[in-house]
């Protein structure tokens, strides 16, 4: 065998067990998340939008200051409409942004008066007037939210309060559990979206309304 | 064209020491692009620095290869010197005998946690670490072999 020959057959070698590692792998993969990591997932009182009886669930880990994030929002609102009353959508908190965690904080206490919705979009659409360089700056989005029409005293209180900071902290665990490293991330019924991309939630939606209607 | 160097049979062993370097390098890059890109670890800031010594070789070996140039050793040294030295920095940072603030890695992923051991010791950093010291040894026999043969030749 000549050296030309020896590093061919090396480098073809190589590039088998590559291939065959990455076909293991993901043969491997659970496309569900596992049963113990369930009551992550699945918390009470979250924001929530869409037929309370549904019966395909999307959860969405998201950080309001991030941009993705704020272009999935209307694509998000859309699913819920297109499949009204079969398609609910459940909001955790994964402040990944620098500052971003004061922020979601004061969503919760927005979500305590009922007006998560209001405040989550105003924060998406203002995206440029209180994120700066990929930092929050939670003056800048206090200033947006007291546009709204809110108890706003209240609002002061709670976003500062134990128990919003217990929420945001759950929020924050459970997306540690479920490996939520990038926003936004989703679940559907469970299901990771595993290639990232509208029309991979589109199909993963569609799939799952199929098998539940 | 003239003849300049009558190739001597040890100099196979040349040929050879390099190839083996450049099988490490390509092995380290393709386990680290599966850590990253299948497994979807997190990749810290180190890591990259790692990668950008260790991927040019998987390139720029066999082209000293295919013929055998021993010149291309003097081209390569500069990465792998590089990424040794940012590996060791990393196994370091790992093992927390760099404290946390000397680290540049502040902002996502910090660079001390490591996601993955084998038998307890052999973690990402190690073996980057352990992969540019073989092929910093590989190269240098590479080089010492090729000194010898040439002036007994």
């Amino acid at each position: 065998m000549n050296n030309k020959s020896i590093f061919i057959s090396v480098a073809a070698f190589i590039a088998v067990i590559f291939i065959a590692a990455v076909a293991m792998y993901q043969s491997q993969q659970p496309s569900t998340v596992a049963n113990e990591l369930l009551p992550a997932l699945e918390r009470e009182n979250v924001p929530t939008k869409g037929g309370k009886n549904a019966k395909v669930t999307i959860v969405e880990f998201f950080d309001p200051a991030c941009g993705t994030c704020s272009q999935f929002y209307p694509l998000v609102n859309n699913l819920v409409k297109k499949y009204q009353g079969k398609v609910k959508v459940e909001m955790r908190y994964a402040p990944l942004h620098q500052g971003s965690e004061d922020v979601v904080k004061m969503l919760e206490a927005a979500h305590m008066q009922g007006q998560f919705w209001p405040a989550a979009e105003l924060l998406f659409a203002n995206q440029q007037r209180w994120v700066e360089h990929h930092v929050s700056n939670p003056d800048n989005a206090l200033a947006g939210i007291k546009t709204l029409s809110l108890d706003h005293e209240r609002l002061a209180q709670d976003w500062q309060s134990d128990k919003v900071a217990k929420i945001i902290a759950r929020d924050i665990r459970d997306g540690q559990t479920l490996k939520v490293r990038a926003t936004p991330q989703f679940f559907v019924n469970g299901k990771p979206l595993i290639v990232f991309g509208y029309q991979e939630l589109l199909d993963l939606v569609e799939a799952e309304v199929a098998a539940a209607y | 064209m003239t003849k300049q160097h009558p190739l001597p049979m040890t100099d196979n062993r040349c040929w050879y020491l390099t190839f083996i370097a450049w099988v490490f390098a390509t092995c380290g890059t393709l386990i680290s692009l599966f850590f990253s890109e299948i497994v979807q670890l997190p990749v810290c800031v180190l890591c990259w620095y790692q990668r950008i010594a260790l991927y040019p070789l998987v390139l720029i070996l066999p082209l000293g290869l295919f013929p055998f140039d021993i010149k291309v050793i003097r081209y390569v040294s500069p990465l792998v010197i590089l990424g040794w030295f940012a590996a060791l920095f990393h196994v370091l940072v790992a093992a927390g005998l760099v404290p946390e603030s000397a680290q540049p890695c502040v902002q996502g992923i910090p660079c001390s946690e490591t996601h993955f051991n084998l038998f307890g010791f052999l973690n990402i950093p190690v073996m980057s670490l352990l992969t540019f010291t073989f092929i910093a040894a590989l190269l240098y026999f590479t080089k010492k072999v090729f000194s010898q043969s040439t002036t007994k030749a």
